[in-house]
């Protein structure tokens, strides 16, 4: 399967009920490292992670993958910000997207407790609902579930938001590996901190429209927008 | 007094009778949710014009008269009728079509409004995932299983209790169509209220064991189950 970078994004919008969610975007984003999406609430950056992935229909523009887009999409994964617990139990949860892929159900299984013991909910909790998980565990198993695909470009909705220092601190350790074996990481955030630590580069989101777009030094040292600046000394942004 | 004596010693007609009530109840209820199912699932997923009419028309199918589902089932079995030749007038099959003819939009409603919710969370995990169409039915069918045993129960609740569709079609045949609740209109009709009255325990019981035994079966009510 050849790479999906470079990704070109052109003029791309995202409308609902006449309302522009997102766009225009204008982007091109390379195979390597973490972009971090920020912005105040409501600012589209949820909208924009789904746009890019393509859970959200694109309104106008587009989106050029270096590959087709049906096999782009399958080098793709998603966690999102409230992570879809599925009616079975943590392993079967891990290893639901091998199924759909055909996967023989005990390879399968296997691969899913690897991952499982990996986050830290294998023994016992392997074959607990994972309706029962803990906020923490529930992201833990949806990004589990996501890079058991072995995604190129895993996109990350707010993976920390709600959780503690510890589960925050887990979940960054397993991203910084992630990302150091090859994956490219596209994730939202409002924890300053954790922007900082992770990011490469930063897209500060306004208004559905990237304000801003530059490596995370650059970004963190002096933005270029009055906004990104208001932002970051914690101000109200409208 | 009379009623009790006939259900403590199983009297051979009474079990003859609630034997081919359930066979006939149950058989109904398989076909049924073969059908209702997947379509409950399919109307959750897929969007398609005349979606929003099609699961109001469903809705109100749930309240089909009987009595008309039996007389058009009748019409199409009886010899002069489209399906004429086929000669299943007047038997358990003919109670069976037309037991899934008023089951089906019960069991389908209540299991879309089931599946819509589940569908309403896996919505943007399944489309990450790039499932097909096929595989989001499945998974909504087998994730939702404990709620479609409820839509399941509705049906066969509504289906043993049903008597004027199965009493045209079937014609209420001594050892043929005849089931628990054509017996007990029969019986009534006779006079004969012990008969009946034991007729309606069985019929009653039947409801509450199956009930108990399918949800006991899916555990529905265990900790940490769904």
């Amino acid at each position: 399967m050849s790479d999906l970078f470079p990704v070109s994004v052109r003029n791309a919008s995202v409308r609902r009920r006449g309302k522009v969610l997102v766009g225009p975007v204008d982007l091109q984003l390379d195979g390597q490292g973490t972009s971090i999406v920020i912005g105040p609430n409501g600012a589209g950056k949820t909208s924009l992670l789904k746009m890019l992935h393509g859970i959200l229909r694109l309104g106008g523009g587009q989106i050029s993958w270096a590959c087709p887009t049906e096999q782009a999409q399958r080098q793709q994964a998603f966690v999102f910000q409230t992570p879809v617990m599925m009616r079975r139990s943590v392993v079967e949860n891990i290893a639901y997207p091998l199924r759909l892929n055909k996967v023989a159900r005990q390879e399968a299984l296997a691969e899913a407790t690897i991952w499982a013991e990996r986050i830290g909910l294998g023994g016992d909790a392997l074959q607990r609902p994972a309706v029962l998980l803990s906020g923490g565990e529930r992201q833990k198993l949806a990004l589990a579930r996501a890079l058991i695909r072995k995604p190129r470009l895993l996109f990350l909705d707010e993976p920390c938001a709600s959780l503690d220092g510890r589960a925050t601190r887990e979940i960054e350790e397993i991203l910084t590996e992630v990302a150091a074996s090859g994956t490219r990481l596209i994730m939202s955030t409002h924890n300053m901190g954790q922007a900082q630590r992770l990011a490469d580069e930063v897209l500060f989101v306004l208004h559905g429209k990237v304000a801003e777009f530059s490596p995370a030094e650059a970004f963190f040292a002096g933005p270029q927008t009055d906004q990104a600046r208001a932002f970051l000394n914690g101000d109200i942004v409208e | 007094m009379q009623a009790a004596w006939l259900l403590v010693t199983l009297d051979a007609d009474l079990v003859e009778i609630t034997l081919r009530s359930l066979r006939v109840t149950l058989s109904a209820l398989a076909v049924a949710c073969l059908i209702a199912l997947p379509l409950a699932a399919l109307l959750a997923v897929r969007r398609f014009r005349m979606r929003r009419a099609t699961i109001a028309v469903l809705n109100a199918l749930m309240g089909l008269p009987p009595v008309v589902v039996g007389l058009v089932v009748y019409v199409m079995l009886s010899r002069a009728g489209p399906f004429g030749v086929l000669g299943l007038l007047f038997t358990p099959t003919a109670m069976i079509i037309a037991q899934v003819i008023i089951i089906v939009p019960l069991v389908a409603s209540i299991a879309h409004q089931s599946l819509r919710d589940l569908w309403s969370d896996y919505h943007d995990l399944l489309i990450s995932l790039n499932a097909t169409q096929f595989q989001r039915i499945c998974t909504l069918l087998w994730d939702g299983r404990r709620a479609l045993l409820t839509a399941a129960l509705a049906g066969f609740g509504r289906a043993i209790g049903e008597v004027g569709a199965i009493m045209i079609v079937g014609g209420n045949i001594d050892h043929a169509t005849r089931v628990l609740t054509t017996a007990i209109a029969l019986e009534t009709g006779k006079g004969d209220f012990a008969m009946a009255l034991g007729l309606g325990f069985v019929l009653i019981a039947l409801a509450v064991a199956v009930n108990l035994s399918i949800h006991w079966l899916g555990k529905t009510e265990s900790e940490g189950r769904w």
